[in-house]
């Protein structure tokens, strides 16, 4: 009982909430890791990239265990992040007349609540080009399988200019997200040992290789269309 | 020199204040931030009018009361002092200077400058010490060898002079780094790990009750403390924490 | 069991409005020296735990005297009720103590003893204080530190996991603990630690923000307080059984000086015009090592560790013309070579060189500057100099880490770098004062007002001569003599509050058994609180020609110039007659804005300069009635031709213990004559 009400409280506190954005965000940056591989392949090897797309799309525990965690993780993730800002906006009270920031803190840090309402509305375009569209051709259309389509539905969603600049804008501020909220984890954990030091420069490089890649690859199938 | 200064007046905590302008003559480069503030408030006296509260003491950044938001920075624009030390010889003639209170729900205002930082003391009356009898007869002081390292560390943490910077820079106005350097002041110390993790829980549980904000590590604090207080403190507490949770 | 002469007054039947004034009487036990503490404590009386429950005490003050007496006497079961004007118990003063505090643990083997650290304190004291306060000072000194470890306070230590000890001036052996520059601080955080403590519990109710106005007494006996409220004006009265005034000394009376802003003597010049005597007002520590004034818009100065003259040496230029071209800005000081400097210190006293106790190092510089060989634009500093050290050092480092052949550049180098591991933040501060790097040219310095000595007269167990009043920590008179060693503040205020006053304020309380509450409602709180209003009124009603500060600026100048480093006849005599005009110039003129309902900082100062221009007054007195110079009083009349202080014991071997009569000129000498059964008294040499 004591322990169940020690839990209770545990989730209640600040530092709880830090380690659950903490969590939630290094389980978002390991989807990421599978989500680039995955796309690299697009650029690389188009027969891979579309046998790895349909096995995802149709194993059903990647589809029905693994697809609705993510989703969860991206729901706490945010709603969590959300409760933070108001409760931290609270927390000033009367805002200050000149506040100068930039002097103590970097930009990435300080504005995670616009990195990521940014990288969250982008996952709306992105769901909606592909999500809504995959959920529309297997359970809505329920057209058969076919394990050939998806390079080429890939590629052909990069034509549109307006779209390619919108997802590599929103790699930018990913990037921005990543930059701080990766690195920064690690000290909402507790983590601080002698490994911490390159653990943050490991989570710095990947904050931007990984978004570089992904504008990389959209860039990529913008100017190579597919021609028949 | 001559300066435009923005201060902000509030003549109490339940009255609205609002900033208000004053143009300052004759300031010399030599003369501390406070001084500054001295000669504009005998001038107002000399006029007649109210002057310029601001919570100040020892004058030689050890006390930690003085605590003013200057052109939008804790302590003014230098690192590593606070503002009893800051010298005019950090301005311009001509500049425009603006100063304001901390700003934090949990510090509310009392009189212009002046802020209640009294949290501060609940945080630390819900655990930081070691229960010890001041009347007692503890064991000789060298009985416990403490490796250096540590003790400086702790020596570190402990030097924390409680004014309130971190919060007042931090954009969320979180007390994590006041909070943990009271933590690993004892946590790092044999006679402190007694009660770690007792200590722990209670004292951030008075943190979250005062409506402190959230630490979300953009490190303003550290830079900002007049002190140099390290984020490795924040990461120890939360360590201390989380184990002490789980461990229930 | 021994009884002061008072207490059968004030059982007696009669009651009267007048207090009773106890009689000089230092209740200092008899027996051998070494025996005292512990006989005195065997036999005075004690509270029961179930009784100490139903005892209220004040404590005035929370720096280390008063916060370590609160928490103890809380942690004995006493409910206690805690004030101090700062918003946090933790900022008192004490905080600001840089260099360490003393104890006789003999650590490092290096002949110290209980004993040793005694006559030490006595000789630095210039014979002026009382043998068996000093010895039971030195004794207790050693609990301090298991006190303080126990504690976590975390004081400097040694590779090997041992604590670390330097020294100080005054004194041949290294027995002073640190915790790099801010020793004050971590003892301070350590009481307040233990205060928060007894807070949890609910047996201490801290009240900041607060200033005590005035004492109560009921039939003779200190029972409570009344105090304004700083946030919201309020006049609230407080009952206790006994009160503690823990507020620390007077030395603001200068107006410059390394106090804090709002140090005050407001609390002990309140029981002082009740009936406690004020004793020894003209000791007063002048600090050798501090940052040169540097104009008139200077509101304070800042001390730079003592510990720094264990590496640092003084000098001026030994010839008058590099004095001047260095005023003159024509001249560097490290374009003096070495042969041209004057090593004042080293050459006058070469036992204890630049170790000197802080009176004879303040003179020194004085002489120095008045001869005209001061440096900086004023001409009133001398130099500390680090170049020797950090060569030392240097070399030092070079051959531990296998340099053999390390060139100039290289040894500085390292020697800066041990120089930054010890003092760094000294440097630091200095240099965010003054604008020039330490490491580079040396510090300039010179001596400043510190600590007094002086405060209300105490008996062995503390009290002053109200019953019930007890005072600790500088507030009292009584371990230093004429002159207090370095590292040796801190020990005296954690050894009142944390060994002696919680014990032998038992002695008193053990009458206050069945007493039950004391009631606010009486007509001695009544006329207290009457009379504190009163006077607010008057000082709200002041014509409104000059501030606050115009008035304190002033007596700091009469002060410094005529009760200084240096006194003389006539100076004093001017002095009284100044601060007296200058007093009813004050009543007249001042002017406070705002309103007393509220927070209002001007009338806050205005009530604690009004008291110290009638202290003013009461401190010349002293020092002209003195006709001798011993330890922080030095006086032009009484030197030997070498201008060192020349004492005189069959004259002036006593507490002069000041009754208040109305006006501080009015006031009625008591002296207490000082016995010596242990120590031969002997002309102070440091040479």
């Amino acid at each position: 009982m004591t322990k169940l009400l020690l839990m209770s409280g545990l989730i209640k506190s600040s530092i709880a909430r830090k380690v659950i954005m903490a969590l939630s965000g290094l389980f978002l940056v390991i989807f990421l890791v599978l989500h680039v591989s995955i796309n690299l392949a697009s650029v690389l090897s188009p027969d891979f990239f579309n046998e790895a797309s349909h096995f995802m799309g149709y194993n059903p525990i990647v589809q029905f265990v693994m697809q609705p965690v993510l989703i969860a993780g991206v729901v706490i993730h945010f709603i969590m992040g959300f409760v933070l800002e108001i409760k931290n906006r609270k927390a000033r009270g009367i805002s200050y007349v000149k506040y100068k920031g930039r002097a103590n803190a970097s930009w990435a840090s300080r504005n995670m609540i616009i990195s990521g309402l940014v990288v969250l509305a982008f996952l709306g375009l992105h769901f909606y080009d592909f999500w809504v569209h995959e959920m529309a051709y297997k359970y809505v259309q329920a057209k058969p399988e076919d394990p050939s389509r998806y390079f080429e539905e890939t590629v052909q969603k990069f034509a549109p200019f307006w779209r390619t600049v919108i997802y590599v804008i929103s790699f930018g501020l990913l990037s921005l997200h990543l930059w701080h909220g990766f690195a920064s984890s690690f000290q909402s954990m507790g983590v601080n040992n002698r490994f911490t030091e390159g653990g943050k420069k490991f989570a710095k490089t990947f904050a931007i290789v990984v978004p570089l890649t992904f504008a990389f690859i959209a860039i990529y199938h913008h100017l190579n269309p597919v021609t028949h | 020199m001559k300066l435009y200064l923005k201060i902000w007046r509030q003549p109490n905590a339940d009255t609205r204040g609002s900033m208000v302008d004053y143009t300052l003559d004759g300031v010399e480069s030599d003369m501390s931030f406070l001084e500054m503030l001295d000669i504009l408030n005998e001038e107002l006296i000399s006029k007649g009018e109210e002057p310029v509260e601001f919570d100040h003491d020892c004058r030689e950044g050890i006390c930690g009361t003085c605590s003013l938001m200057i052109n939008g920075q804790p302590h003014g624009p230098d690192s590593r002092i606070t503002v009893c030390q800051l010298h005019m010889r950090s301005f311009n003639d001509g500049d425009e200077i603006v100063i304001e209170p901390w700003r934090a729900a949990a510090f509310p205002v009392i009189k212009d400058l002046i802020v209640d930082r009294s949290a501060f003391d609940r945080i630390q009356q819900a655990g930081g010490y070691i229960s010890v009898n001041t009347s007692g007869r503890p064991v000789d002081a060298n009985a416990i060898p403490i490796q250096k390292e540590k003790a400086d560390k702790s020596f570190n943490a402990a030097t924390c002079i409680g004014c309130g910077a971190c919060v007042a820079a931090c954009k969320n106005a979180s007390a994590m780094l006041f909070t943990s350097a009271k933590v690993s002041q004892f946590a790092l110390l044999p006679q402190g790990r007694v009660e770690a993790a007792e200590r722990v829980q209670n004292m951030v549980r008075q943190m979250d009750l005062e409506g402190f904000g959230n630490c979300t590590n953009t490190g303003a604090c550290e830079v900002e403390c007049p002190k140099g207080i390290s984020l490795e403190n924040i990461a120890r507490m939360n360590r201390e924490y989380l184990f002490s949770s789980v461990k229930g | 069991m021994k009884k002061i002469v008072s207490e059968t007054e004030v059982k007696s039947p009669v009651k009267t409005k007048t207090p009773k004034i106890k009689e000089l009487v230092s209740n200092v036990p008899s027996g051998p020296l070494k025996d005292k503490w512990t006989k005195h404590k065997d036999e005075i009386d004690l509270v029961n735990p179930a009784n100490k429950r139903n005892i209220d005490v004040i404590v005035i003050g929370t720096g280390l005297a008063g916060g370590s007496s609160a928490a103890t006497l809380a942690e004995l079961g006493y409910n206690v009720k805690t004030f101090c004007y700062q918003d946090s118990p933790r900022r008192a003063h004490s905080i600001a103590a840089q260099g360490g505090v003393n104890a006789a643990k003999n650590y490092q083997g290096d002949g110290d003893s209980v004993y040793r650290l005694f006559y030490d304190t006595i000789k630095g004291g210039d014979y002026r204080s009382r043998e068996g306060n000093v010895y039971r000072l030195a004794e207790v000194s050693t609990n301090i530190i298991d006190q303080c470890v126990a504690q976590g306070v975390p004081f400097a230590r040694e590779y090997g996991g041992l604590l670390d000890n330097r020294s100080f001036g005054g004194v041949l052996v290294s027995r002073t603990f640190y915790a790099k520059g801010q020793t004050g601080q971590q003892l301070l955080l350590g009481a307040y630690a233990a205060m928060n403590r007894q807070i949890q519990r609910g047996k201490i109710r801290s009240y900041t923000r607060h200033e005590m106005l005035d004492l109560v007494l009921v039939d003779g006996k200190a029972r409570g307080i009344i105090a304004r409220n700083l946030v919201t004006g309020e006049i609230e009265r407080h009952s206790a059984h006994a009160v503690v005034l823990g507020t620390g000394g007077y030395g603001n009376l200068f107006f410059l000086s390394t106090y804090c802003m709002g140090a005050n003597v407001t609390a002990a010049w309140k029981a002082h015009k009740r009936g406690a005597f004020f004793a020894n007002p003209c000791y007063t520590q002048i600090h050798p090592t501090c940052i040169p004034v540097s104009g008139d818009h200077q509101s304070k100065l800042t001390l730079m560790s003592e510990s720094l003259r264990n590496d640092g040496r003084i000098w001026v230029p030994g010839k008058k013309e590099d004095a001047i071209a260095i005023r003159e800005g024509r001249l560097k000081p490290t374009e003096i070579p070495e042969e041209d400097r004057d090593y004042y210190l080293e050459r006058r006293y070469p036992a204890f060189g630049n170790l000197v106790p802080r009176d004879v190092a303040s003179r020194a510089a004085k002489e120095r500057c008045d001869a005209g060989y001061g440096v900086n634009k004023t001409g009133e500093a001398v130099y500390l100099d680090f170049d020797a050290a950090i060569m030392r050092y240097g070399r030092e480092k070079a051959l531990t880490s296998g340099m053999k052949d390390a060139d100039d550049l290289t040894i500085r180098k390292l020697g800066e770098k041990v120089v930054e591991a010890k003092y760094g933040n000294l440097f630091q501060m200095y240099e965010k004062i003054v604008d020039q790097n330490p490491y580079k040219t040396p510090m300039m310095i010179y001596p400043a007002v510190h600590y007094t000595m002086g405060g209300l007269w105490v008996d062995y167990n503390l009290m002053t001569s109200i019953p019930g009043c007890y005072a600790a920590g500088e507030a009292n008179f009584s371990d230093h003599g004429a002159n207090r060693l370095g590292a040796s503040a801190l020990m005296q205020g954690l050894a009142d509050g944390y060994f002696v006053l919680p014990y032998t304020i038992g002695d008193y309380l053990s009458d206050d058994i069945r007493t039950g509450p004391i009631s606010t409602e009486s007509k001695e709180f009544d006329d207290a609180e009457k009379g504190v209003r009163e006077r607010i009124q008057k000082l709200m009603s002041g014509r409104g020609i000059h501030s606050v500060d115009y008035y304190h600026k002033k007596l700091g100048k009469i002060m410094w110039n005529k009760c200084g480093m240096a006194r003389n006849e006539n100076g004093l005599l001017e002095a009284m007659k100044e601060i007296s005009e200058l007093r009813q110039d004050f009543w007249e003129n001042v002017k406070i804005p705002g309103n007393a309902d509220g927070k209002n900082q001007e009338l806050e100062k205005a009530g604690r300069v009004a008291d110290f221009l009638e202290l003013g007054e009461l401190f010349a007195m002293d020092a002209l009635h003195r006709n001798e110079s011993c330890g922080g009083h030095f006086r032009e009349e009484y030197q030997t031709p070498e201008g060192e202080a020349l004492r005189d014991d069959e004259n002036f071997k006593y507490v002069a213990a000041w009754e208040h009569k109305g006006k501080p000129s009015d006031s009625k000498l008591h002296k207490e004559d000082l016995i010596y059964e242990n120590i031969e008294l002997k002309t102070r040499s440091y040479k």
